[in-house]
C-alpha cells in the first residue's frame, strides 16, 4: 500500500497536465493520498511541461529521507565503543578499555604475534572449511540424485548433526594426536555437516518442471545436472557454505584453547594464565573482525551467483 | 494454412481405432498388438498418423487403490495438424500429453511417434508447460540457447537460429532479460521460442495460457497460430478453456473424466488464418457451443473400474 501510492500519484502527475488541468487533480487527491494535493494548485510552468510536473510532483511522494544504513552502522559501533570505554573508565572488574585494547594491538602487530596467530587460525579455518564444503557438495549432490546413496548416508549425517563438533575434540586429539590434523578435522566436520544438509535441500528442492523442460529439450541426466540441478541449488549451497564458515570459525577457537602452540585461541588461552585481559580482547576483536569479512566475501558471492532470484 | 484437410466428411472419423473399443465398456484384457501396422490409422486428412496413441491407459497408485488418469484412449494426430485436447480437470487431458512427451510411461499400450514408440522425451517434441518452466538464471536468449546448447550447436549458429526464434515471437528487445523482469505473457512467448528453437515436428502445451489473463490470453493466442501459420508444425494443445480450443485446433478432443477418456471429438472446418472475425462468426459460435455442451453435458461418467 505505502509503496504502491507514490506510484499511482507520479502516474497521475504526468497525466493531469495532458487531460484537465485542475479538476481531476482535486478529484483525484482523496483517493491517492497525500501527494496529489500538491497538485490540486498547479505550477502555471509546470502545465506547459508536462515531465517537470511530473517530477515536482513526485518529490514529495517519496518516502522521508532515509539515513544510509552505512551510517547508521558506524554511529551504532561507535555508541558502542563509548560505552566500552565508559565502562572501563568507571572499573568494571578491570575491564580493558578500547584505547589499552588498541595499544596492545599495536604491539602484537608490530612483534608479528598477532599476524601470526591470525594467519594460523585462518590457514586451518580455510583447510578445513574447503574440504567441508567441498565433500559436502559432492555428498550432498550425490544423496539429492540418487535415492540410495541418501538413504545410505542420511543415518549419519543427521546423527552426527546432532553432536557439536566441538564434543569430537577429545576424540579428535586421543586418535590424532595434538597436531594440526584433529584440529582441521573438527573444522571440516564443522564445515561439511552445515553443508551437506543445505546441498540435500537445495537438490531435492529442484523444481521438477524444470528438470522436465530440460530434459524435453534433450538434455540427457549429465546436462540436466549440470545446466538444471546445480544453478537451482546454488543459493542454498551457498547459504548452507556461510553457516558452514561461521561454524568452522568458533570451532578452530575452541579447538586452539585445548592444544595448539599459536593461533588466535592459543594466545588467548596463553593470555588467561597470566591475566592478561588487554591480550584476550585483541584476541576477541581479531576473531570478530575476520570471521565478519569472511561472511561479507560469501555473501558478496552469493549476491552475485543468484542475481537471477526473484527476491521478496 | 489447412491445406492438409481434404476431407472433412465424419464428425469423428479417426478418434477411437476401430479395432480396439474405448470406454468402460471394452473389455479391460484388450491389449493392442504392438506390431500393428500404421497403415490403417490414418488421421482425418488421410496423411499416416504423426502421432497415434494406441489403445493408451495409465493408472496411478492412490491412498486404498488406483486412480485411472487415461483410459484406454486410442487417438490419432495427423502430420501438421492443430489438435486441442479440452475436458474437465481430472480427464487425463494432462497426463495424454505427458505420454507423448515421454514424461509419463503409459501403464499399458502406447503412445507411437514417427511410427516410433515414445521411450522418454527427446527434442523432437517440444513441450510447453503452464508454469512456462523457464531457467530463472538465464537470460531470455540463453534459455532459448539451451535445446540448442545441449545439441552441441556451436557459436554463431546457436546464436543465429536462437535468434530467430526470439524474433518469432517478438520478444527481440528482451533478449538479454532474465526472466524475473518479464510478465506472464512474455514468459510464455521465450518459452514458445525455447520450443521452437530446436526446431521439434511436434510441439505439445499443455495449458499454455492457463495461467495468463485473458486480454493476454487471446494475444498470445493470434501470436501462436501466426507462429504457427509461418513454421508449421504438428501442435496437440491441451486447455480446458473451450473458446481456446476452437479457435486454435482443427479438430477439439473432447474428454471425459473418472476414468479419463475420448468422450467426443469434434471437427472445426474454420479457415485459417483465423482473426477475430473468426471468433465473431456464427460459424465459431455454434462450434463453440457444441464443444461447451460435449465438455459441460457429459453422459453420466461410470465409475471407474479400479483393478
Amino acid at each position: 500500500m505505502t509503496a504502491g501510492q507514490p506510484r499511482k500519484a507520479v502516474a497521475d502527475a504526468g497525466r493531469i497536465p495532458g487531460d484537465a488541468p485542475r479538476g481531476p487533480a482535486a478529484a483525484d487527491a482523496p483517493g491517492s493520498g497525500g501527494p496529489a494535493v500538491a497538485l490540486a494548485k498547479p505550477d502555471p510552468a509546470a502545465l506547459d511541461r508536462p515531465g517537470v510536473a511530473a517530477t515536482r510532483a513526485a518529490r514529495p511522494a517519496r518516502p522521508a529521507r532515509r539515513v544510509p544504513a552505512p551510517l547508521l552502522n558506524a554511529v551504532s559501533l561507535a555508541a558502542g565503543v563509548g560505552v566500552w570505554a565508559l565502562l572501563a573508565a568507571h572499573g568494571v572488574g578491570g575491564l580493558p578499555g578500547p584505547a589499552a585494547v588498541a595499544r596492545r594491538a599495536e604491539q602484537m602487530l608490530r612483534d608479528g604475534t598477532l599476524e601470526g596467530d591470525m594467519l594460523a587460525s585462518l590457514r586451518r579455518v580455510l583447510a578445513g572449511f574447503v574440504l567441508g564444503s567441498v565433500l559436502a557438495v559432492v555428498v550432498g549432490f550425490l544423496m539429492g540424485w540418487y535415492p540410495v546413496v541418501r538413504a545410505l548416508c542420511e543415518p549419519y549425517v543427521q546423527f552426527f548433526r546432532t553432536i557439536p563438533p566441538l564434543a569430537l575434540i577429545p576424540v579428535a586429539v586421543v586418535l590424532m594426536g595434538i597436531g594440526e590434523t584433529p584440529k582441521i578435522f573438527v573444522i571440516f566436520l564443522a564445515a561439511f555437516l552445515s553443508t551437506v544438509v543445505a546441498t540435500l535441500q537445495g537438490v531435492v528442492g529442484v523444481d521438477r518442471t524444470l528438470i522436465n523442460a530440460a530434459r524435453v529439450l534433450g538434455a540427457r541426466d549429465f546436462a540436466v545436472f549440470l545446466r538444471v540441478v546445480i544453478p537451482a541449488a546454488a543459493p542454498f549451497i551457498l547459504v548452507g557454505m556461510r553457516i558452514g564458515l561461521g561454524s568452522a570459525w568458533a570451532t578452530v577457537v575452541a579447538a586452539e584453547l585445548i592444544a595448539a602452540q599459536e593461533g588466535l585461541g592459543f594466545r588467548m588461552q596463553h593470555a588467561e594464565t597470566y591475566y592478561d585481559l588487554d591480550t584476550i580482547f585483541v584476541g576477541l576483536v581479531a576473531i570478530g573482525v575476520l570471521g565478519l569479512v569472511m561472511d561479507r566475501l560469501l555473501l558478496l558471492a552469493e549476491n552475485r551467483l543468484t542475481r537471477w532470484q526473484e527476491r521478496r | 494454412m489447412n491445406a492438409h484437410r481434404t476431407s472433412p466428411e465424419a464428425s469423428s472419423p479417426a478418434a477411437s481405432e476401430p479395432s480396439a473399443p474405448t470406454g468402460p465398456e471394452g473389455s479391460p484384457s484388450s491389449v493392442p498388438s504392438p506390431s500393428a501396422p500404421t497403415g490403417p490409422e490414418a488421421s482425418p486428412s488421410g496423411a499416416p498418423a504423426k502421432i497415434s496413441f494406441r489403445d493408451v491407459s495409465c493408472h496411478f497408485p492412490v491412498k486404498g487403490g488406483v486412480f485411472t488418469a487415461v483410459d484406454r484412449v486410442s487417438l490419432h494426430v495427423g502430420e501438421r495438424e492443430f489438435v486441442a485436447v479440452v475436458g474437465p480437470s481430472g480427464c487425463g487431458k494432462s497426463t495424454l500429453l505427458n505420454m507423448a512427451a515421454g514424461l509419463v510411461a503409459p501403464t499399458s499400450g502406447e503412445v507411437v511417434v514417427d511410427g516410433r514408440p515414445v521411450t522418454g522425451p527427446g527434442p523432437d517434441r517440444g513441450v510447453i508447460f503452464q508454469q512456462y518452466a523457464l531457467f530463472p538464471w538465464l537470460t531470455v536468449r540463453r534459455n532459448v540457447e539451451f535445446g540448442l546448447r545441449v545439441a552441441g550447436v556451436r557459436g554463431a549458429e546457436r546464436r543465429r537460429r536462437a535468434d530467430e526464434a526470439i524474433a518469432l515471437v517478438g520478444l527481440g528487445d528482451f533478449a538479454d532479460a532474465l526472466p524475473k523482469t518479464l510478465s506472464g505473457g512474455m514468459k510464455q512467448r521465450c518459452a514458445i521460442a525455447r520450443a521452437y528453437a530446436v526446431d521439434p515436428d511436434v510441439l505439445l502445451m499443455d495449458e499454455p495460457f492457463g495461467a495468463l489473463d485473458s486480454l493476454t490470453r487471446v494475444q498470445l493466442q493470434d501470436q501462436l497460430l501466426d507462429t504457427w501459420s509461418r513454421r508449421t508444425r504438428t501442435v496437440v494443445f491441451v486447455t480446458h478453456d473451450v473458446e481456446e480450443a476452437v479457435y486454435l485446433a482443427g479438430r477439439v478432443v473432447v474428454m471425459a473424466a473418472r476414468p479419463g477418456r475420448v468422450h467426443r471429438v469434434v471437427e472445426v472446418p474454420l479457415p485459417y488464418p483465423r482473426t477475430e472475425h473468426t471468433r465473431l462468426s456464427p460459424e465459431f459460435a455454434a462450434l463453440r457451443n457444441e464443444v461447451w455442451s460435449a465438455v459441460h453435458h457429459q453422459d453420466n461418467p461410470v465409475e471407474a473400474p479400479a483393478d
